[in-house]
């Protein structure tokens, strides 16, 4: 049953061979900066039998200006180069400061934009081939609703999984409202980024809406990037290079400190990045200030159900939308790995 | 020629240049001829018995050799007292592979060999395993009505069990002004050191083996080699140089090195058995424990009832102790004491000493009660501590035989800025983020054992000098050149100190910080005696100016024998030896405490420690902003590489406060974070500004050195200290560790 | 059971050539190790969590754990093994020294090759920023001080007194 460390290895140098190669079978796997998807190998917990190392596909480890004023983001970009890119930097500083949030510098020179949107929860259970897990086994049960949850979901979960999606940087792509472009067998197709994760429902094995043989080319943004008005917040155990408890992405656009546009998304509480419109509604119109901002927490919050050990994320994720709102209006403020300021 | 003495001076690790350069060989990185990896192979399940073991598949994988399991391990000792090691606890020594019986998750039941890492490791998964499971206990909390009295062993030697009751406690802490009751639970910890368990066995013949082993103890592992696989002592050759971090988990053979010495001597190989990370977790740890204070003090806040009890884990096969509750009585004279340890026996792999092994337990619960006791009573801390300050011992009714610990108070508390604190808990504010200040004691033994050295000065002038102790990064290469540097009177470059290997001299396990106690003054004395050697060669050559001399009239320096009185009557050191046709002079020396006067006094090393905190008052978030660690620990032979000790301990501090702790899931009775992603130690960016400041302190009872050791005194003030800081900044007095930022929401 | 073929590669590890025939399973950092014998880069956890095994791949820290050697072919692997140059220490491992930054030193290859990694970037401006992008890095013997006391001092040219 465990196939895994025994693979062959290929490369392919065109988008086209990559999408045969992993339609043939599923067993055939993609490999572009390898952190995610080795780890995982390493643990038993992904197969392969053959590894498709698509770092030589040219054309897609850049970033593109678009005609409408928003950019493409290359695939095959690691997390670093797009965080450091000057284009990012200007216009997606909260995008940058996501990506810088997570990992390592190590890690973000070796991880890919399509890989950061396709790694794997961290749940200890989902690691450990030894203990029941329906996302690595279905049907085999959800040891972490019983378990150990610290780091586990408060929204979006059910008997099935309560594990979370681990990214910094899609916290901010859900903000910005990214784009995911995708080719195929059938061609390309773009996703929007909110339907590019997936709740577990009664599939907790599927993380995301990509069919078989699909494969991520880029990521756009539209041309709006809150960079006058934006804040990333990570709240975790330690103050760098570990997975959040709560995070928080922020894009305010105000007028004389009234909110005309608002994006609040939430990581580390449920199995994608957490979005909810009517809190962004909300606050259209409002005052920038506390009291707004805790509002539409609320709103955010509503329905979120602890368990054993992270109950606590309930006040917390508040706490944090309320802080990194306030953050939000004064950005410069930031600090170095997401840690709290103000 | 520069011959200043070089004790005290700030001299970098000499084998710095090899560690910076990658040169430095840690046991696995060892190349051997035809080499072969073993991986081992874990119980998946808690307790039970292994049914049937399946490694036909397996077995014909290319590039496997072997698969050892139980059922075809070739024979080894088989009474248990041969298993036994220095730091073995009273009980029963777990035996790798010895039968069908599963006594923890995670418990080594096989061993592929294979000629690559990568397909050992493979064919490891393989192997079909049937069990057959029992109900288990791993969960200390819901176990405590099996709570009992450890057995005493040879272990308890150094870690003697708690003092008799004193007084009557019962009565004074019922009469008491105020009375502070508290209870205190930390989590599991492990090592983790960063280098991973490894031993390689370079098979040398019948029955003859030289192996790399990732140790705290070259003879401990060569004697249990020896022992376990009936070899002689001297065809077990145990060399480990450098050692990547040890904690205390070398303090006993790990099991890799069983399994490493069984299939080299089986297949007459050379055999590589390293660890993996997840691994790391079957290996020993510090236990959880639960720890109950009553300290009951007057008016003026003298402390006048102690009562202490702690409860801690171990496994269904040995009885380990860690000293968690003997300290209160040591630093505060109180009459009237109760001393409580206890033990659990749970299905869980034995736990193992661990950094400052309960010191840094049962300090925090004292000075967390101390610090209690200070708010009810309106006291400053620091006042607290010397109100109730004792030069004496009185757990033991011994003097000290040095305790510095008021001066570390005084310069600790004026570095720091202590006066500007405002006693008022939410008081102090930078921005949004509450200030705490916090303080606490530390205290540990400064204990010496036996310990050999040899020192052999070759005809060029050139002297190394061998002992057979580890340099696990606590400087004792160094520190140990320096010694001889200075006692021979020669410069650091004339030494070679070749260590960690157990054809050389005896040296015990180094841990509980006294190595350098212990072999520094055998260092002191093979150097003596060696210049006793050359001073008898000065007076007997030809009109020799020295012929009349006595030993305590000359001295030894820059080369030359010379009247301490007159140093124009010399002999140079080079003009013996080219009179000594060509031999080497050599000496091997032994150095104890005195039996008849050792125990007449108490010893310790102390610090105070002052912390400042600031928490995040929305988001709960804690900081280390700064900590300032005073340190008597008699003389510093090297304060960079003892500033680095406590240092390191001070980080160890922050993280048992704050980070690190095992998550042992008792669905499956198996640690749920066995990795360094989620077991979480402290990144630089935890690390803000700590300081340490070794306090003058004179000591020539300890040992002539007056040494007394500081790799564990950094991290027992730290934790108690960090927790005083949040209770000031927050008001909210954690009793729990480590203490997660959200428990301050 | 049918074991994948064996490549054919050649990794340029500080400027030399090295011919391997290894499978793909075999990570840059076990080819390092064991098959090139350059055992200055450390494992310390196999799994991306720990930084021992930091190496300069065309300049950039890299984790050659979660590296596949069959994927670093055509590129400059730099170990700590070729940072000194003609015997002369790079200034990064002098500021070690004299810093004393590290104990056991089995972090120490992997948070020098990380700071050299960090200072080609040049995107630390501050101490605080430094000790962040140096976080991938552990050290369980808390040389944490003198470690980013080392990296600044050369960041800052500054001469240890």
């Amino acid at each position: 049953m465990h196939l895994m460390n025994n693979f062959d290895f290929t490369k392919v140098t065109d988008v086209e061979s990559a999408i045969s190669s992993t339609q043939k079978s599923k067993g055939n796997k993609i490999i572009a900066g390898g952190t995610n998807i080795l780890d995982l190998m390493k643990y038993f917990v992904t197969e392969a039998e053959t590894l498709i190392d698509i770092n030589s596909i040219p054309g897609i480890d850049n970033i593109t200006e678009l005609p409408d004023g928003g950019i493409r983001i290359g695939a095959l970009m690691t997390n670093a180069d797009t965080a450091y890119h000057p284009v990012v930097e200007e216009k997606y500083p909260l995008l940058s400061k996501a990506i810088l949030a997570g990992a390592s510098a190590q890690i973000r020179n070796m991880a890919t934009n399509g890989g950061n949107l396709l790694q794997r929860t961290r749940c200890y259970y989902f690691y450990d081939i030894n203990t029941p897990c329906n996302k690595r086994e279905p049907g085999s049960g959800c040891s972490a609703i019983t378990g150990y949850n610290r780091i586990h979901a408060i929204l979006g979960h059910n008997e099935n999984c309560i594990a979370v999606f681990p990214s910094d940087m899609c916290v901010a792509l859900a903000a910005l409202e990214a784009v995911v472009n995708v080719s195929g067998p059938n061609g390309e197709r773009q996703i929007e980024f909110s339907d590019f994760h997936r709740l577990p429902g009664n599939t907790p094995e599927i993380d995301n809406n990509l069919e078989q043989g699909e494969i991520i080319t880029g990521i756009e943004l539209p041309e709006k990037g809150f960079s006058k008005n934006y804040s990333y917040l990570k709240l975790r155990d330690r103050a760098s290079y570990s997975f959040a408890l709560v995070s928080v992405a922020t894009g305010l656009e105000l007028e004389n400190n009234i909110i005309k546009e608002a994006r609040i998304a939430l990581g580390g509480v449920a199995h994608k990045p957490w979005r909810v419109k009517e809190a962004e509604d909300f606050l259209v119109d409002k005052k920038a200030n506390r009291e707004n901002f805790s509002a539409a927490a609320d709103m955010i919050l509503k329905g979120a159900i602890g368990f054993e050990h992270n109950s606590f994320k309930i006040d917390l994720a508040k706490r944090a939308i309320i802080r990194n709102c306030m953050m939000a209006l004064n950005p410069e403020s930031q600090r170095p790995g997401a840690k709290p300021s103000l | 020629m520069d011959n200043k003495p070089t004790i005290g001076q700030p001299i970098s690790r000499l084998e710095g240049h090899l560690k910076v350069t990658g040169s430095a060989q840690y046991a696995g990185e060892y190349q051997a001829e035809d080499l072969l990896y073993g991986y081992v192979v874990n119980s998946t399940i808690t307790k039970g018995k292994i049914k049937s073991i399946d490694t036909s598949e397996a077995k014909k994988m290319a590039g496997v050799v072997e698969i050892f399991t139980h059922e075809n391990k070739p024979s080894t000792a088989w009474f248990d007292f041969k298993y036994a090691d220095m730091d073995a606890p009273p009980g029963t020594v777990f035996k790798p592979l010895k039968d069908n019986d599963i006594k923890y998750n995670g418990q080594p039941i096989g061993l592929v060999v294979a000629d690559s890492f990568e397909m050992a490791r493979y064919a490891a998964t393989k192997i079909k395993i049937i069990y057959e499971e029992k109900t288990f206990e791993t969960d200390l909390k819901t176990n405590l009505e099996k709570s009992r009295d450890p057995k005493k062993g040879l272990a308890s030697m150094l870690k003697p069990p708690p003092p008799k009751p004193t007084g009557d406690f019962n009565k004074e802490y019922e009469n008491s002004h105020i009375k502070i009751d508290s209870q205190f639970s930390h989590g599991t910890e492990h090592h983790n050191p960063m280098e991973m368990y490894a031993s390689t066995v370079i098979y040398e013949g019948k029955d003859k083996l030289k192996i790399y082993d990732k140790t705290q103890g070259t003879i401990n592992s060569q004697m249990y080699v020896a022992n376990v696989f009936g070899l002689k002592m001297k065809n077990v050759q145990v060399i480990s140089p450098f050692v990547g971090g040890g904690f205390g988990s070398g303090l006993r053979p790990q099991h890799q090195l069983f399994m490493a010495v069984m299939a080299s001597l089986a297949l007459k190989r050379n055999v590589r058995v390293t660890l993996d990370r997840a691994q790391m977790y079957m290996i020993g740890h510090r236990p959880p424990t639960l720890q109950h204070t009553q300290f009951g003090a007057d008016k003026t806040g003298k402390v006048n009832a102690i009562y202490h009890k702690a409860i801690g884990e171990t496994s269904r096969f040995e009885d380990y102790v860690e000293i968690v509750v003997n300290w209160a009585n040591m630093l505060y004279p109180a009459e009237n004491t109760l001393l409580e340890h206890e033990i659990v026996p749970l299905d869980v792999y034995s736990p193992l000493d661990m950094r400052a092994p309960g010191g840094s337990t049962g300090m925090h619960a004292i000075e967390v009660t101390l610090d209690e006791i200070a708010y009810r009573l309106n006291i400053d801390p620091v006042e607290l501590r010397l109100i109730n300050y004792s030069e004496i011992d009185k757990s033991s009714d011994k003097e000290y035989s040095s305790k510095e610990l008021k001066q570390c108070f005084l310069q600790g508390a004026e570095k720091f800025g202590w006066n500007e604190r405002n006693p008022e808990p939410r008081s102090m504010k930078r921005g949004n983020k509450l200030v705490g200040y916090g303080m606490a004691t530390g205290i540990w033994d400064a204990n010496r054992i036996f310990g050999r050295a040899e020192a052999v000065m070759t005809p060029d002038g050139k002297v190394e000098i061998k002992s057979a102790v580890t340099d696990i990064g606590t400087g004792t290469l160094t520190i140990m050149t320096q010694i001889a540097a200075d006692e021979l009177g020669i410069p650091i470059e004339d030494i070679t100190f070749s260590y960690a290997d157990s054809k050389m001299p005896f040296a015990p396990i180094q841990g509980g910080s006294f190595t350098t106690a212990t072999v520094g003054p055998a260092v002191q004395n093979a150097c003596q005696a060696l210049n006793k050697k050359l001073f008898k060669l000065a007076k007997n050559m030809k009109d020799s100016v020295l012929s009349e001399a006595r030993l305590k009239d000359v001295q030894f320096k820059e080369g030359i024998i010379s009247l301490s009185e007159n140093p124009e009557v010399q002999i140079k050191v080079r003009d013996i030896l080219a009179l000594n046709e060509g031999k080497s002079i050599k000496t091997t020396n032994s150095a104890m405490p005195n039996p008849l006067t050792y125990g007449k006094k108490a010893r310790a090393v102390h610090s105070a420690v002052f912390v400042e905190v600031e928490v995040d008052e929305e988001l709960g978030i804690i900081e280390v902003k700064r900590a300032v660690t005073a340190v008597a620990a008699g003389k510093i032979i090297n304060p960079k590489t003892a500033e680095s000790q406590v240092l390191g301990g001070m980080v160890w501090g922050i993280s048992k406060a704050l980070h690190e702790e095992t998550i042992l899931d008792h669905q499956f009775g198996k640690y749920m974070n066995a990795n360094l992603g989620e077991y979480h130690i402290p990144v630089h960016a935890d690390i803000q500004d700590l300081e340490v400041i070794f306090v003058e302190e004179n000591d020539q009872f300890v040992n002539d050195l007056g040494v007394k050791g500081v790799g564990e005194i950094g991290g027992v003030g730290m934790p108690p200290a960090i927790t005083n800081a949040i209770f000031h900044a927050t008001g909210k007095r954690i009793y729990d560790l480590p203490i997660h930022f959200d428990k301050l929401l | 059971m049918k074991i994948a073929e064996k490549k054919s590669i050649t990794l340029t590890v500080n400027g030399e050539s090295h011919h391997l025939e290894v499978l793909p399973w075999v990570s840059l950092l076990d080819a390092l190790r064991e098959r090139i014998n350059l055992t200055g880069t450390k494992k310390g956890c196999d799994h991306g969590q720990c930084g021992a095994c930091t190496v300069l791949i065309d300049g950039k820290r890299v984790l050659s754990c979660l590296s596949l050697a069959v994927m670093k072919e055509n590129t400059e692997i730099t170990t700590v093994e070729g940072i000194a140059k003609n015997g002369e220490l790079h200034p990064i491992q002098q500021a070690f020294i004299d810093h004393d930054a590290f104990q056991c030193g089995y972090c120490t290859p992997g948070q020098i090759c990380s700071a050299i990694g960090l200072l080609n970037e040049n995107k630390a401006n501050t101490r605080e920023e430094v000790q962040d992008l140096m976080s991938g890095n552990l050290c369980r013997c808390g040389a944490n001080r003198g470690i980013i006391n080392a990296v600044m001092a050369v960041k800052e040219n500054a001469p240890y007194e």
